[in-house]
């Protein structure tokens, strides 16, 4: 059973995540779009998606760079009080996404409320797949306490086993079920990824900070003239 | 120079009779589809009013288009940091309520209805939920000056004026208004662009016009914040942004865009015009008294054989030349200095021009009731029932010069030619007028015979894009093979 859920269903996950996120990227790129539905309704909507993304990029972007250098992040933890600093602060951060995933939650579901013209199965889907992720994300936070040690000799050398392709789940197998439920719902919002809304993320637009405010594009230039090119000659 | 051709358009506001002709158009032949119930690409406001979506003119709350700061031109909306941190949640964007809730009548209830003493009555419904509603506000709800205690009332520009003048404004003898239809002003210094942070909106190099590529767009709605003519709608069923496309299908094919096509008052001009896109910058960041001016000076003369040298060495087609040759726009905005730009001081560098109407500010009446041309000329403006600032606020970033300078010339081509057909005033009068306004005879001639008399393809000189043609006729059809054309292989569907 726990090879199955921590062994073949993270490799179909990421596999799909990756496959079909490109397949979708370029055949139906029209699709790719945060599908903001702010026009519609716009007070709630500040008080979760604020909380929300904000608090859900920190707290993603924790768990990959732990992930990816552990042993800078034993050293981050070194000493008590730090480890409550960071323990705490995860804590906060978790809830405030948590918070704000409710008022997301509450948003779609109110009555007479116009989103729901625009609410698919799907975005039901992921709304409850974070709802378990987060929750369980706090609850061991909670009850399994310094989740930031543990997780580094446990879950990280796991996705490192997976990653190089030699799975071994023995470091979590002994893990409680919480956050074994917690790692599964990880895998299954991945696996979720490329067909639902969570597309945006990958299309965080970084690139506008480098490019030229104006974007001017030709239908057609004459062969060997670059479209910004100043001297086109015929 | 690097010379590039616009396609840039005039609206003659004495003509507008406020049909909604052109709104119709554009609707039934773009957005007719869910999502885009609310969206009004082409819209005709009356002014004194708030305007659609309401107080759009306002841009201390919308912090639309750009600033000058230190110098240097800035997205009033923020650095491109702050736009990336503020996508998860627009502060400066308009919601439905800003502009209307879409809606119908749901008509199978005249149908349906038992039979009975009352006459059955179609009851309104969403078009977003299809559920019952009330109707709190529509497109064009201050059409005519109606409710103006709470629109025109509110029109930002009403603040240009004095305390007296606005209260002489509201009495009920004196109420005047005006139409003004808005389109996207197909911008040469586009903040919508420059706002996008995916760059899915895009200038096209030919002819300029604005376009938001559907399958780059990811639905970050900054354009909808940026643009300050709010002319960037976004659309809730597709998670994109969409905008008037100038009707470029049928202008590939030969044809005036529909709204032009189909406007009744015969107010809509257009035509090419040769500008330097070098100066594009250096223009947008002038002092606000100057922008006027100093986007006159950037379109350049296409009668000028050294124009012509660098437009041909620019990539410019001949035949694109020739069309600017005959573009009214050249004449009526650079020439005869009659069309300005809506709100320049946004620095966008807006290439819809408009000639401010010169009906609400000359027709005062004496006791007699009615009004004399010959000695109103010399004083109307000064005693104007509308007062030339509200004009200079709408079209000249408050220079009044400038708006009294094309005030003159309507004046003296109505003298004028009023002495001549009429003959109730002198030509001495008439020649008086026509120096004030600095105009030729051979100048009101023209005018007059552009604004009065001239036929479709003189008021809308649609350049020779014809593409299919010009790869069949002109060259080698392999030459372009490998190009798709425009358009989906699929039908687009909003993604899950
Ligand atoms: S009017 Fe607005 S939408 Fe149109 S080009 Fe200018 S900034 Fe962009
Ligand atoms: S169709 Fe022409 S006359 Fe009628 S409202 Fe539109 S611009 Fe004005």
């Amino acid at each position: 059973m726990d090879t199955l859920f921590f062994i073949a269903f993270p490799y179909v996950a990421l596999i799909l995540a990756i496959g079909v996120g490109i397949y979708r990227y370029f055949r139906h790129p029209y699709t790719y779009s945060s599908l903001s539905s702010e026009i519609l309704e716009k007070r709630k909507l500040f008080w979760g998606s604020v909380p929300f993304h904000y608090g859900i990029t920190v707290i993603l972007l924790t768990h990959l760079l732990a992930a990816l250098f552990p042993s800078a992040a034993s050293w981050l933890l070194r000493g008590q009080i730090r480890r409550l600093v960071l323990e705490l602060t995860g804590m906060a951060l978790g809830l405030y996404a948590l918070f704000g995933l409710i008022v997301l939650i509450i948003r779609r579901l109110a009555p007479k409320s116009l989103v729901q013209a625009t609410t698919s199965y799907m975005d039901g889907i992921v709304l409850f797949v974070l709802l378990v992720q987060l929750g369980s994300g706090v609850g061991v936070a909670i009850f399994n306490r310094w989740g930031g040690l543990w997780y580094l000799d446990t879950a990280v050398p796991w996705f490192w086993s997976l990653a190089s392709l030699h799975p071994d789940m023995s470091t979590v197998a002994a893990l409680p079920a919480l956050p074994k439920l917690h790692f599964l719902t990880g895998f299954v919002v991945i696996l979720l990824f490329p067909f639902s809304r969570l597309v945006h993320l990958v299309m965080f637009p970084i690139q506008y900070l480098w490019r030229p405010y104006q974007v001017v594009i030709w239908n057609r230039r004459p062969a060997g003239t670059s479209p910004y090119s100043k001297e086109v000659s015929r | 120079m690097n010379i590039r051709s616009q396609v840039s358009m005039v609206f003659h506001l004495d003509k507008c009779i406020g049909c909604h002709t052109c709104s119709l158009a554009c609707k039934n032949l773009w957005t007719d589809r869910p999502g885009t119930e609310y969206m009004w690409w082409n819209n005709v406001e009356t002014k004194p009013g708030t305007g659609y979506p309401t107080l759009y003119e306002d841009q201390e709350q919308y912090d639309g288009g750009w600033v000058l700061e230190d110098g240097k031109l800035r997205l009033k909306l923020g650095s491109k940091k702050s736009q990336l941190i503020n996508l998860a949640y627009n502060p400066r964007l308009p919601t439905l309520d800003d502009y209307y809730h879409p809606f119908t009548y749901r008509y199978s209830d005249l149908i349906d209805a038992p039979l009975g003493d009352d006459q059955p009555v179609a009851r309104p419904i969403s078009m977003i939920t299809g559920e019952d509603m009330d109707i709190e506000a529509g497109p064009n709800w201050d059409d005519d000056l109606s409710g103006s205690p709470i629109y025109a009332a509110n029109d930002p520009n009403l603040k240009a004026l004095t305390e007296d003048e606005r209260r002489r404004f509201f009495e009920l003898q004196q109420l005047v208004y005006f139409y003004l239809p808005r389109m996207c002003n197909h911008c040469l210094n586009p903040s919508c662009v420059a706002a996008c942070p995916s760059g899915a909106i895009y200038k096209r190099g030919e002819d300029g016009i604005v376009l938001v590529s559907q399958e780059k767009c990811q639905g970050w709605r900054m354009c909808v914040s940026g643009c300050p003519y709010k002319k960037v709608y976004f659309n809730w069923n597709s998670g994109k942004a969409e905008k008037c496309i100038l009707c470029y299908p049928r202008m590939e094919m030969g044809e005036a865009p529909a709204c032009m096509h189909s406007c009744v008052g015969k107010i809509r001009y257009l035509g090419v015009v040769l500008y330097d896109a070098d100066r594009i910058e250096e223009t947008a960041s002038r002092p606000e008294s100057e922008l006027v001016e100093a986007q006159r000076e950037m379109i350049l003369d296409p009668f000028d054989p050294e124009v012509i040298r660098n437009a041909l060495s620019s990539g410019i087609d001949r035949k694109i030349v020739e069309s600017a040759q005959k573009s009214p726009i050249y004449k009526y905005v650079k020439q005869w200095r009659m069309a300005l730009p809506l709100h320049p001081e946004w620095r966008t560098l807006p290439m819809l021009f408009y000639i401010p109407p010169l009906l609400p500010v000359t027709a005062t009446l004496n006791q007699q009731g009615c009004y004399e041309m010959e000695t109103d000329f010399f004083s109307s403006l000064e005693s104007a029932r509308l007062p030339i600032r509200y004009m200079a606020s709408l079209f000249s970033a408050g220079d009044e010069e400038e708006v009294i300078a094309v005030y003159r010339k309507l004046l003296g081509v109505r003298i004028y030619k009023r002495a001549q057909t009429v003959g109730d005033i002198s030509m001495e009068t008439a020649q008086r007028a026509l120096d004030e306004a600095h105009l030729t005879p051979e100048d009101v001639e023209g005018i007059y015979y552009l604004t009065a008399l001239a036929g479709a393809d003189e008021r809308m000189v649609v350049p020779p894009f014809l593409r299919e043609q010009v790869v069949e006729l002109g060259i080698d059809t392999q030459a372009f093979q490998e190009e798709r054309g425009a358009g989906f292989l699929y039908w687009p569907k909003r993604g899950l």
